[in-house]
Order: structure tokens, then C-alpha cells, then sequence
């Protein structure tokens, strides 16, 4: 079912949480609320549950299901599974009669018999693969197992749009990566429709068909991962979504200066800001006619793939992280305390002006 | 390495305090009770207490408790409730003036209610017009029982509703249930054993209050005569067997009391431990 948010905002006292938010979400999509705390996500989530209301301004805003208005239907008839970020497992009941609760609530007339319901949350539990523990109690499983158990509550009532508030946060990193993969499989196999947030870039690139990035209330950018990582709309969403560089000086003649670094640029005269990927630093032993950036190496980790560098220098503010492959790493014999020079491969630059598309150069 | 209060000497002297001041202050008096009420042989401690005015007072006592309980229960979850899941002007207002009963001495709270409800007061005498009478009659003892009891189960269940938060509530609405089965099916499972307790915390206080009960009941034998007036009368006449029979009676329901709590504590470990 496709949800159509149309002007909604909410505000707590005198503090905006949401500015006027519009938002279509496709039937069957998978989307991600990113931002960090106090961007608005979880409220705006909230506000689809229903958990909620939207202010009631002079133009109220509205909640559409598909075709039907549910601005003013109570979270208990939004027909919405909700999945919180700490489970919220009814803590005195058993794992089987957490996952059957939505079901022996129904109404006489619409409740299944007891041979139905028990064959559905034993369906459920199979699904979320924790059959054998169908008698244990909340406080008795691990983390990962009581948001398996939350999930299933949650679709036990066959919701045909699925909330999940930082359904991962609070999983160690492995059991995250597995839940996620785990989440994507059920949400391709049952089609419905689901909204999460989350704070984590990784989390929302990895399992999103579209992220909404948002900040102090805002939607900054909606697009799919890989749109959003490619071209952000602006220097915050650019910033949140990883590492980033900074290079500030003034340019003259085609030349940015900053201390005794200096880099070639297409640039007109004047103050200059540009950003960099932590992968798009290319270290030598020699400057180059194009760049002088003379760092010096302050640590190395080597992480997975990469090994990361942290580079510091009388120039720059805060410290450059460069990740270098480990080829490359061996080739320069890189060690710290070492001298070297940084080279940008690439570039962006997001001037102040909100308007205008952000500015990248490739450097040759 | 020695930690603070390790050295023996320290730790002996400390002990034997302890134990020598709670025999002395607890202990001692509870034994005398007991002996006092027994004194005579168990035959006067029964034909003491099964007196028509100490039956009538144990009753009448009985009676208080068992009305004010539900009210107090009633009042105290929906205070509670009212307190941890919604935020309003004037919240913690609120949850300062559950306190008064607790800070104002019994006493003045009995004079207040003579004094607004009583039949030259400014809503007594109103009353008094259509034939109700409040102070001096049992309701009366009944309002100023339910006015020192009523902050017990308030007390228990706010910080425990606090500290579980709101989001199984919001589990069990966001799948389909009402506002009664998820009071029933989720809050009221998980807050039963604060609940139990406050209970029993009113209970004792709603049978042994004195001083409250003293000003507005007149202490009219075998009318308006609680249990811990009645002890206070018979000891007033000399009859000391019989004012410690009272005695007897009473601390025999404050032991009740201990133990049901100490037995819903250990449960409450209990239940901790296992999960």
C-alpha cells in the first residue's frame, strides 16, 4: 500500500520538530528515514503510525494509505505493524502469546479460532526461526531473538505497511548485518510496504530502495542509495553520509592556497571550500606541479579492505582520514611519522548559495 | 587492601548496636504486647476481646479498611496513570500534592475536615440542612481514613510506571487493542506486585490511623469507635488487659501485613532472578 504524506508538521512546545513535510512512498517500497537525533525522523514516523498527531494548522496536513485518509484514524484501525526500537515486548507474556496478542484482540467476529491463531503464530515463529522458543519469556532471549520476536507480533496482524523505529540500533554490529539482510529477504518475499530509520548511512544505503535524508526538521534529499551517494543535493547530506575532508583557502590566479599547501584549481578568485572522500586522497613522496599538501601520517588502523590513514598538518584544522588499499599501503611503506603529499583525486565544492548544484571536479 | 567498616572491631560495635536497639525499640515492646495481653491467661484475653464494644470496634475498623482500599486503588491507578503517561501543564504540581497527606499531620487533617464538613461548617452545615450528617458517623471516619491512605498506592505505582515507559502500551494499541484490554492484558500485569503492595501499605495505615480518626469520630462506644480509639478508651479506664488485648489484635494485623510484604518481596527477587 503506497503512503502519501501531504504538508505535515508537528511541533513540541516551542520547538519544531517537523517543518511542513511532504512525502509519497511507493507501494511495496523499502524506504529509510537517515538523519541524526533531533532531525525529525522518529516523529515523522510516529506520525504515519498514528502514535502521533500532526499539528492542525490553518492548512492541515494529510495522511493517505493508498486511497484512504487516515489523518484522523486512531493508530489501532491504521492497520500498521510498529516495531520499536527496544522491542517493547510485553515482558510478562510468553514469546507465543506476544506474537498472538494482535490476533486474540480482534473483535469475536473477526478473531480466528484457536486452532487458526496457534497454527498462524507457530507460521510466524517458524519464519523468524525461533519455533523452539516459543515458551520462553522476553527477558530470556538475546537481543537479535527479541527483535525477531517483535517482528513477528508485529505481521502476525498481516499489516500492509510496516514501521520499524531503529529496528537495529541496539545490536551488536554482526547480528545488525544479519537482521538487515534477514529484513530485506521478508520484505521482498511479503510486499508490503516499510519505512525504518535509522541514524546509521550504512544501514540506510544497504537496505533502502530509497533514502530520505533528513535534518532539523527537514527533508534534505530523497533518492536511491546509490543517487544519493553519487550526487548529494547539498553540503549536509554530503557530509552525513561519510567521512569527509575539508580543504579551505583562498584562491588567486587559479591557485588555492592554505599555509604552505597549495593545490591547482579551475576556481575564480576568492574564498574556497572544498570536500573530499576519504578514498579520493592519493598520497606520494613528491609533490606534483598540480598539488603541494604536505602531511604528515599521525596513525594507521587497517580495517577490512582498506587501511585508513590519519593524516595531520600545520594547514589544516582538523586531521585528513585517508584510506589507502593495502597494495598501495605495502608499495609505499607507509609509517607513522612519516612525510608525504596528499593529492585529491576528486572534489566537491558546495557553495552557499542553496540553489545552485553542488560544483565536482575531477583532477587529472 | 581493607575496605571502609572492614576493621572486626568497627564491624563488631556496629552489629551489636544495631541488634541491641532494634530489640530494645522493636523487639522488646512487641514481647510486652503480647505478655501484657496474655497476662491473665488466655480465657480474660478472650472474653476481652470477644466484648461486645471491642467486637464492635474491630468491625467497625474492619469496615473502614475494606471501603477505603478500593477508593485508594481507584484513585491511586488512575493518579498514576494520569501522572507517568500524560504530559500537562501543572504535572509536577500534581505530583508534589499527592504528598500533602503524608506531610500534614493527621491531626490537622481531621480538624480541617471537622471544620469544612462538621455541622457549623461551611459545607456541613449545608448537609446538615437535608439530614446529612458526616462528621461524628462513620462516613466521616471513612473520608479522613481515605484522606492520610490515599497517596500509598499512587507512591508504588509511579516510579515503576515511570521507569517501565509507555512503549507496550503503544505496542498493544498499534496492534488493534482498546484502551481496556491493554490496561488489562499489559499495564495491570506489570504493575500487579506495586499494586499488591501499595494495597498493603493502606490497608495497615487505613486500620491503626488514630490521630485523623480521633478528631471527627466522636468516639462513641459501639457507634463510632475504630479499634485503636477503642484501646485508647479501655486503657483511659484502668483496663489495661483489655487495652493490650486491643494492642494485641492490632500488632497481630501489622505482622500480617510485614510478612505478606516480605512474601511479595521475596517473590518480587524471585521473579528478578529468573529472568
Amino acid at each position: 500500500m503506497s503512503i502519501r504524506l501531504d504538508n505535515i508538521a508537528k511541533h513540541f512546545g516551542n520547538t519544531q520538530a517537523l517543518e511542513p513535510i511532504s512525502l509519497d512512498i511507493n507501494e511495496g517500497e523499502l524506504v529509510g528515514l537517515l538523519g541524526p537525533s533531533g532531525s525529525g525522523k522518529t516523529t515523522l514516523l510516529r506520525i504515519i503510525a498514528g502514535l502521533e498527531n500532526a499539528d492542525r494548522t490553518a492548512q492541515p496536513g494529510k495522511i493517505l494509505f493508498g486511497e484512504r485518509d487516515v489523518t484522523h484514524v486512531h493508530v489501532r484501525d491504521r492497520r500498521i505493524g510498529f516495531v520499536f526500537q527496544n522491542y517493547a515486548l510485553f515482558r510478562h507474556m510468553s514469546v507465543y502469546d506476544n506474537v498472538a496478542f494482535g490476533l486474540t484482540v480482534l473483535s469475536r467476529k473477526h478473531r480466528p479460532s484457536s486452532g487458526e491463531i496457534r497454527a498462524r503464530v507457530y507460521r510466524l515463529l517458524e519464519m523468524v526461526k525461533l519455533e523452539s522458543f516459543a515458551n520462553r519469556y522476553p527477558a530470556q532471549l538475546s537481543g537479535g531473538q527479541q527483535q525477531r520476536v517483535s517482528l513477528a507480533r508485529a505481521l502476525a496482524v498481516e499489516p500492509e505497511v510496516l514501521l520499524l523505529d531503529e529496528p537495529f540500533g541496539a545490536l551488536d554490529a554482526k547480528v545488525r548485518q544479519e537482521l538487515r539482510r534477514w529484513l530485506r529477504h521478508l520484505h521482498d518475499e511479503l510486499n508490503f510496504t516499510s519505512v525504518f530509520v535509522t541514524h546509521d548511512q550504512e544501514e540506510a544505503l544497504e537496505l533502502s530502495d530509497r533514502v530520505v535524508v533528513m535534518s532539523n526538521g527537514r527533508i534534505e534529499q530523497i533518492d536511491t542509495p546509490d543517487a544519493l551517494y553519487r550526487s548529494p543535493a547539498n553540503r549536509f547530506v554530503f557530509e552525513f553520509l561519510g567521512d569527509v575532508n575539508h580543504l579551505e583557502g583562498k584562491v588567486n590566479n587559479a591557485v588555492l592556497t592554505c599555509g604552505d599547501a597549495h593545490l591547482h584549481v579551475d576556481l575564480p578568485d576568492g574564498h574556497e571550500e572544498l570536500l573530499l572522500r576519504p578514498h579520493e586522497v592519493r598520497l606520494t613522496q613528491a609533490p606534483t606541479a598540480e598539488s603541494h599538501l604536505p602531511v604528515t601520517i599521525t596513525a594507521i588502523s587497517p580495517v577490512g579492505a582498506e587501511v585508513r590513514v590519519e593524516l595531520e598538518a600545520d594547514w589544516l584544522a582538523q586531521p585528513w582520514l585517508a584510506t589507502v588499499r593495502h597494495t598501495d599501503f605495502e608499495h609505499l611503506e607507509l609509517q607513522r611519522g612519516q612525510r608525504l603529499y596528499a593529492h585529491p583525486r576528486h572534489w566537491r565544492r558546495f557553495p552557499e548559495s542553496v540553489s545552485k548544484a553542488p560544483e565536482q571536479r575531477h583532477v587529472a | 587492601m581493607q575496605r571502609i567498616g572492614d576493621a572486626p572491631l568497627v564491624r563488631r560495635l556496629l552489629i551489636t548496636a544495631a541488634v541491641l536497639l532494634s530489640g530494645l525499640f522493636l523487639l522488646l515492646p512487641l514481647v510486652a504486647i503480647f505478655a501484657q495481653a496474655f497476662s491473665q491467661g488466655v480465657s480474660v484475653f478472650w472474653s476481652n476481646v470477644s466484648d461486645y464494644y471491642t467486637l464492635h470496634a474491630i468491625g467497625l475498623t474492619l469496615m473502614i479498611a475494606l471501603l477505603t482500599i478500593p477508593v485508594c486503588l481507584v484513585f491511586g491507578v488512575a493518579l498514576a496513570w494520569l501522572v507517568t503517561r500524560f504530559d500537562f501543564p501543572g504535572r509536577r504540581l500534581l505530583q508534589t500534592l499527592i504528598d500533602i497527606p503524608f506531610a500534614v499531620s493527621p491531626v490537622v487533617a481531621g480538624l480541617i475536615y471537622l471544620l469544612l464538613y462538621g455541622r457549623n461548617g461551611w459545607i456541613g452545615g449545608w448537609l446538615d440542612s437535608y439530614d446529612i450528617q458526616l462528621m461524628f458517623a462513620w462516613p466521616g471516619i471513612l473520608m479522613v481514613t481515605i484522606f492520610v491512605t490515599c497517596p500509598f498506592v499512587a507512591r508504588e505505582l509511579i516510579p515503576l510506571m515511570q521507569a517501565q515507559g509507555s512503549r507496550e502500551e503503544e505496542a498493544a494499541v498499534t496492534l488493534g487493542a482498546s484502551g481496556w484490554t491493554t490496561f488489562r492484558r499489559v499495564t495491570l500485569p506489570n504493575i500487579r506486585w506495586a499494586l499488591l503492595y501499595g494495597i498493603i501499605l493502606t490497608n495497615a495505615r487505613a486500620v491503626g490511623e488514630f490521630g485523623a480518626v480521633s478528631v471527627v469520630s466522636g468516639a462513641i462506644r459501639g457507634q463510632t469507635n475504630t479499634l485503636p480509639l477503642h484501646l485508647e478508651q479501655l486503657y483511659q479506664d484502668y483496663n489495661a488487659v483489655g487495652a493490650f488485648a486491643c494492642a494485641a489484635l492490632l500488632a497481630l494485623i501489622a505482622l500480617l501485613t510485614l510478612a505478606a510484604k516480605a512474601g511479595l518481596e521475596w517473590r518480587a527477587a524471585r521473579r528478578e532472578a529468573f529472568a
